[in-house]
């Protein structure tokens, strides 16, 4: 008996006398029936099944931890009231705003090493805004995995924009031999071409999730604008976007994007475009039959009789009172988006190399998992863990915004 | 009932016009591609004279339009013409491969559904415990996995590994039921898992979205345990949306898996559409294209038609 | 096993008994075992005695072969004039035949043909044909199908990709006595060569004269049974073929384009062979027991042609700094993984005919280069290298690899990454310097008239050299062996220190087959799977 075994015992059950004791339920049940899981375990798996448990569940301790610092932390951020004194003082909200506009498109046509500050800066503010107590109340509500998924896109969003100070060497640097073991300066290896596996998945973040971001918003403008509109307007621009979005759905959409892409260059931008053209349909039928429960409801023919515009409408009434499907319609699109994408590499036409992307970091070394070698796992993983934070967050402000909040 | 065939003949002639859109769409987007089908016949090798003598051969000489047309005089007689390259008719080299397709899909559906609606209900009745939990986080994780990679862990470990199903799914004439599924097993299992994740959360979403419904809320306090409210009185009203998102699915299973197809080297439409648009092979293209909107269009229908037939209250309507 | 690695131990007694192991394991073919050999300082003669002691294998009759092949198209057609992909140019040689061969050993050997001559002055060639060959449907193959195949490829309006290769015959005729008789306009010693390309596959004549392609007759050694393009074929023997080999009694021949299925495929044991593979496995792939890995040297290439009628390629010493700057080891190393011969800048593969041995390799020397430029006045170079990935594997990294070496000698390469659909009509022989995949053609002769002859319209770096062309038109027309091996040598030197071609390396082919299947340890370098003739010629042990 080593004392590690002892002591994992001895843990568990001290943790279960305490739940006991003080009359956590759950925590109780949870701690014991590990107890006794751990006595099967520990006699066929030995004290190596143990130890796997035990890091197991410390990981899961870990990232609880973190999750709920996390929430705490934007807690104690919202509570402090920060978001007010933007809000009640107009200029230094609009100038906050615009001057970080202006600096990222100033450093982008002079070349300003700047850029990513201005982004983040803006991002922030952005962030700062919204930190009131009304955000804290909500905050409080948010799961732990919530905060996880919170937590998990702000590491992402750090790594993206700050990509090139973070990554110790170049997106397309060659520093080592192909497929190089990790060692000090190579946290992770080195990948086909012997470029180091870790700064590509931080470039990756930014390529990437950029590429991702940027299609699902577009998507989202166009289908949700066009949902709205015809939702408001109705008649016969109604009949014709709904007739435009099934001829569109219609077609196969990797079809669709593979005669794009062929015809116009694998490039980004009409990357972008393909994806918005096939996802924009879906976010249309959505957006369409929820803001036509809304359309119908008293209130708008009230402010229709008042004579407000259409913009009026989308802005004030309708669109307030559809957000949460749309936000939960956003989470899932994205995932797709980024499924997409990969394919799209996966056949070659996605980003183009030696751009760092996911998909394409899958795709290059995927013959490698035949030989049970984990590089490719590592940007499969990433796209997975972004895709589970969205969809956990998501999750929670769906919840937030259904009728089930006293259950 | 008479409303009935009247949205479905309606649906049906709008479909019609839809395919005609898609498939002028779908030509003047193979004429736009760079190339032409004469140049990827004969590859780098070709002189002008030959390139010019197969263009002609192959009618390529003539107006795109001219063509179009064409093609759609007998397109409209349900011929759909012959492949440039090959002379054979379209529908010998897609039939057997649309088949397939149809028979993978099949078995991926037969296995999903049913696992996607009772997970589903499931994961609603316990909402917010660990299992939820647990089958959200797993099927959020198999939904984000890009699917050729999905198919590569799965031919790791069920046929390198552990060699229990074989890793490339060629189909041979004279091959026995029982064989035939072993073979497509991990297709057809990679197809699940991708498309499995969405039916369930649809399902958990419409289940959850009754349950603060007034006669749910009626249900409860009649004292009607939870399973029982969410079975009886929630599952039915529910049925529109997961029809809806069945359908979508079954659509992605026929016109989405050409990935699938190329890593298990299954015979499906998938791959020869793909090799047919870097041939620039005009009738190929278009008819794969067609059927997959038909089967889109068709599969919609049926989906909207389910949920009328489901829904008393769409049935009857004020 | 890079050559560099042998190089370095070549004293090494240990190396011998190593090639001894390769060569019985069917691990190398015997040119390689022989150049190895030599460079380990063993005479030829104890060498050959080594390779056959080492080597020797019957074949053995029997058994399914299960290939799986790369690159198959459900476009693919029967018409020998529009071969295309590999999955095409493997399945021609397995179910029809040609009139000569490309025999293991790299030597030119006969299919339908038995013997050739030629006239002195190399315009008429005549063929003997055998008279065991036979259909598939039952008739003999006559002259008459061979002037039906190959016409099949001449003449006005033939829509025949080997239509250029032919059009230097201008009359093809019947002796009548089992005869055919080739009549050209220009001398051509290689004309043999010529018949085994993959487009002149024979098939049987229509009444009227005209090749009857669309059936999937042939006489090659395995009569097709199944077939869907795109998918795959089953083939049997077949019985009344006129050759050696065919040991199988099936071939089932299975399109798997994706690499990782094929690799897969091959490592469970679904397939005996598959045809490509990807290089970056290699190293892991080649720890697996059951498999065995052919690496053949082979003659096609990847170019940079510049254009030296376009400043600043018009100097011949920029061109020289050029080729100076590229580190053609480390190009092999991170680009092939291995798995591809060094050039030398002369369009002449070691597993062509006639190599010249005798040729210095260019070494990387950024300092010299640095010299060179400075003496054309052209220090700080900066000049543009268009590339698609569809050129090569990983051209484009391999262009960002160059420029990385370049910057050495001062040399700013910019690369551009051009769009691979129409990469061929909009930036070959359009774009000053571009990076070009070469197919293998059979002979120097070949190459050098397609590419880099004066009057060429495919001469890709639009080079003028009157001595080359002197030698070439004298080379085409010399039917003496050593002769023409003296001009092919001279001609090599002259373009690799003239040229406007820079030409990084040979890609290897790369295939692999399960323990159990065996062939004679050496391999036909004209095509991947022993010159797409594995089917004929290997066996299960």
């Amino acid at each position: 008996m080593s004392l590690f075994v002892i002591g994992y015992y001895t843990l568990l059950l001290v943790v279960s006398c305490l739940a006991a004791y003080f009359n956590k339920k759950t925590i109780f049940l949870l701690a014991f029936s590990l107890t006794l899981v751990s006595f099967v375990l520990g006699i066929v798996g030995g004290p190596g099944a143990l130890r796997a448990v035990a890091i197991c569940a410390g990981l899961l301790l870990l990232t609880g931890m973190v999750s709920y610092a996390f929430r705490e932390f934007l807690i104690q951020m919202a509570e402090s009231n920060i978001g007010l004194s933007f809000t009640n003082n107009p200029p230094v909200l609009y100038g906050c705003i615009i001057i970080p506009i202006v600096l990222i498109v100033l450093s982008r046509l002079l070349e300003w090493p700047i850029t990513e500050f201005a982004l983040a800066a803006l991002i922030l503010v952005i962030i700062l805004i919204g930190m009131n107590s009304e955000t804290a109340k909500e905050l409080r509500t948010a799961p732990m995995t919530a905060a996880f998924g919170m937590f998990v896109i702000f590491t992402y969003a750090i790594a993206g924009i700050f990509a090139p100070y973070i990554a110790p060497h170049g997106e397309a640097e060659v520093i080592s031999s192909a497929f190089a073991p990790a060692d000090e300066s190579m946290l992770l290896g080195a990948d086909q071409l012997g470029r180091d596996m870790f700064s590509r998945i931080v470039y990756g973040a930014r390529n990437s999730v950029g590429l991702a971001l940027t299609a699902t918003v577009a998507a989202f403008v166009l289908g949700a604008g066009a949902g709205l509109l015809a939702a408001t307007k109705g008649g016969w621009f109604d009949q014709l976007m709904g007739r435009i979005a099934d001829v569109i759905m219609s077609i196969p959409s990797l079809i669709f994007a593979l005669l794009m892409l062929s015809i116009f260059g694998p490039s980004t931008l009409v990357i972008i475009c393909a994806v918005a053209i096939i996802y924009a349909p879906r976010v249309f039928r959505l957006t369409r039959a929820v803001a036509g429960n809304v359309v119908v409801m008293d209130y708008i023919e009230a402010a229709k009789l008042r004579g407000e515009g259409t913009g009026y409408l989308i802005r004030r009434e309708i669109l307030p009172n559809s957000t949460a499907p749309l936000i939960a319609e956003f989470g899932l699109e994205f995932c797709f988006v980024f499924l997409l994408v990969a394919g799209l590499s996966f056949l070659g036409l996605g980003i183009q190399p030696p751009t760092a992307d996911w998909g394409s970091m899958v795709r290059e070394n995927a013959t490698l998992i035949s030989f049970g070698d984990i590089t490719p796992l590592i940007p499969a993983a990433s796209i997975a863990l972004l895709t589970v934070a969205v969809n956990f967050v998501v999750d929670w402000m769906l919840f937030r915004s259904s009728g089930l909040k006293e259950q | 009932m008479g409303d009935i065939a009247r949205l479905v003949g309606q649906r049906l002639g709008l479909g019609l016009i839809i395919l005609l859109i898609i498939s002028v769409i779908i030509f003047f987007m193979v004429e736009l591609l760079p190339g032409d089908i004469a140049q990827a016949v004969l590859g780098q090798g070709a002189t002008e004279e030959n390139l010019a003598a197969l263009r002609k051969e192959m009618g390529l000489d003539q107006p795109a339009i001219v063509r179009y047309l064409a093609w759609l005089k007998d397109a409209v007689t349900f011929d759909f013409g012959s492949s440039i390259v090959t002379k054979t008719p379209v529908t010998e080299i897609i039939g057997e491969r649309f088949m397939n397709t149809l028979f993978l899909a099949a078995y991926a559906a037969v296995i999903a559904v049913p696992v996607a609606i009772i997970l589903g209900v499931l994961v609603a009745l316990l909402r917010n415990s660990i299992f939820d939990r647990v089958a959200n986080v797993a099927t959020l994780t198999s939904i984000s996995s890009p699917e050729f990679f999905l198919g590569y862990i799965l031919i790791l470990y069920f046929s390198v590994k552990w060699g229990m199903f074989p890793a490339i799914s060629s189909l041979s004439e004279g091959m026995s039921f029982g064989e035939l599924l072993n073979r497509t097993f991990l297709p057809a299992l990679t197809l699940v898992l991708v498309v499995v994740a969405h039916m369930m959360r649809m399902t958990r979403a419409a289940i959850i979205n009754l349950l603060a419904s007034p006669y749910i809320e009626m249900a409860r306090l009649k004292g009607t345990p939870p399973w029982k409210v969410i079975v009886k009185h929630a599952l039915p009203n529910a049925w529109a949306p997961i029809i809806n998102v069945v359908a979508l699915n079954l659509a992605y299973l026929i016109t989405g898996v050409v990935l699938v197809e190329v890593v298990f080297v299954y015979p499906g439409i998938g791959q020869a559409l793909v090799d047919a648009v870097s041939k620039r092979d005009f009738p190929v293209v278009q008819a794969c294209c067609l059927i997959f909107a038909a089967t889109f269009i068709l599969l919609n229908l049926a989906a909207d038609v389910g949920a009328i037939l489901t829904n008393p209250r769409l049935r009857h309507p004020k | 096993m890079s050559q560099g690695e042998i190089m370095t131990n070549a004293k090494d007694q240990v190396l011998l008994d190593k090639l001894a192991n390769a060569a019985r394991e069917g691990k190398i073919s015997r040119r390689s075992f022989m150049h190895y050999a030599a460079v380990a300082g063993v005479t030829s003669t104890t060498a050959t005695g080594l390779w056959t002691s080492s080597a020797k294998a019957e074949p053995k009759r029997g058994g399914t072969y299960r290939l799986a092949q790369h690159d198959g198209n459900s476009s693919d057609t029967h018409d020998p004039g529009t071969y295309l992909t590999f999955a095409m140019i493997n399945l021609a040689h397995t179910y029809r035949s040609y009139l000569t061969q490309i025999n293991p050993d790299q030597s030119l050997g006969g299919d339908i043909a038995t013997e050739w001559s030629a006239t002195p002055d190399a315009k008429e060639w005549t063929f003997k044909l055998t008279d065991k060959a036979s259909f598939h449907s039952g008739g003999k193959v006559t002259a008459n199908d061979i002037l039906a195949s190959m016409n099949h490829h001449r003449g006005e309006g033939n829509t025949s990709a080997a239509a250029a290769l032919l059009a230097d015959v201008e009359d093809i005729v019947d002796n009548g006595d089992n005869t055919v008789t080739f009549k050209l306009g220009s001398p051509n010693a290689d004309l043999p060569w010529l018949m085994t390309d993959y487009h002149l596959a024979i098939v049987p004549a229509n009444e009227d004269g005209s090749a009857n392609w669309q059936s999937g007759d042939g006489s090659g050694p395995y009569k097709l049974v199944e077939n869907e393009f795109g998918v795959g074929s089953r083939l049997v023997r077949h019985d009344g073929w006129h050759g050696e080999g065919a040991y199988f009694d099936e071939v089932q021949i299975l399109i798997i384009n994706d690499p990782n299925a094929r690799q897969t495929a091959v490592i469970t044991g679904d397939v005996d062979a598959a045809s490509q593979l990807e290089n970056k496995t290699l190293g892991l792939l080649s720890r697996n027991p059951d498999i065995k890995i052919d690496n053949v040297a082979s003659a096609a290439a990847v170019t940079m042609p510049m254009h030296t009628n376009t400043a600043p390629f018009d100097n011949p010493d920029v061109r020289n700094a050029l080729k100076m700057s590229v580190n053609r080891e480390e190009l092999i190393e991170k680009i092939q993984f291995g798995a591809a011969t060094i050039g030398n800048d002369f369009h002449h593969s070691p597993a062509m005919p006639y190599f010249p041995e005798s040729i210095e390799q260019r070494p990387y020397d950024p300092d010299q280069a640095k010299a060179l430029l400075k003496k054309a006045g052209a220090e700080g170079l900066t000049v543009s290298l268009s590339t698609a990935d569809s050129v090569t594997s990983g051209a484009v990294d391999a262009a960002v690899l160059y420029a990385e070496h370049a910057k050495a000698a001062g040399i700013t390469i910019n690369v551009v990454r051009e769009a691979n659909d129409g990469y061929y009509s909009d930036v070959w022989l359009k774009k000053p310097w571009c990076m070009v995949q070469w197919g293998a053609r059979p002979t120097p002769d070949v190459m050098y008239s397609l590419a880099y002859k004066d009057d060429a319209s495919w001469n890709e770096s639009f080079w003028q050299n009157e001595r080359f062309n002197v030698l070439l038109r004298q080379g085409k027309a010399e039917l003496d062996d050593a002769v023409r091996a003296e001009i092919y040598t001279e001609m090599g030197q002259i373009a690799r220190d003239d040229g406007g071609t820079v030409i990084p390396y040979f890609p290897n082919f790369v295939y692999a087959r399960r323990g159990n299947l065996e062939h004679s340890g050496e391999l036909a370098a004209s095509w991947p799977m022993d010159g797409a003739r594995a089917a004929q010629r290997w066996w299960f042990a």
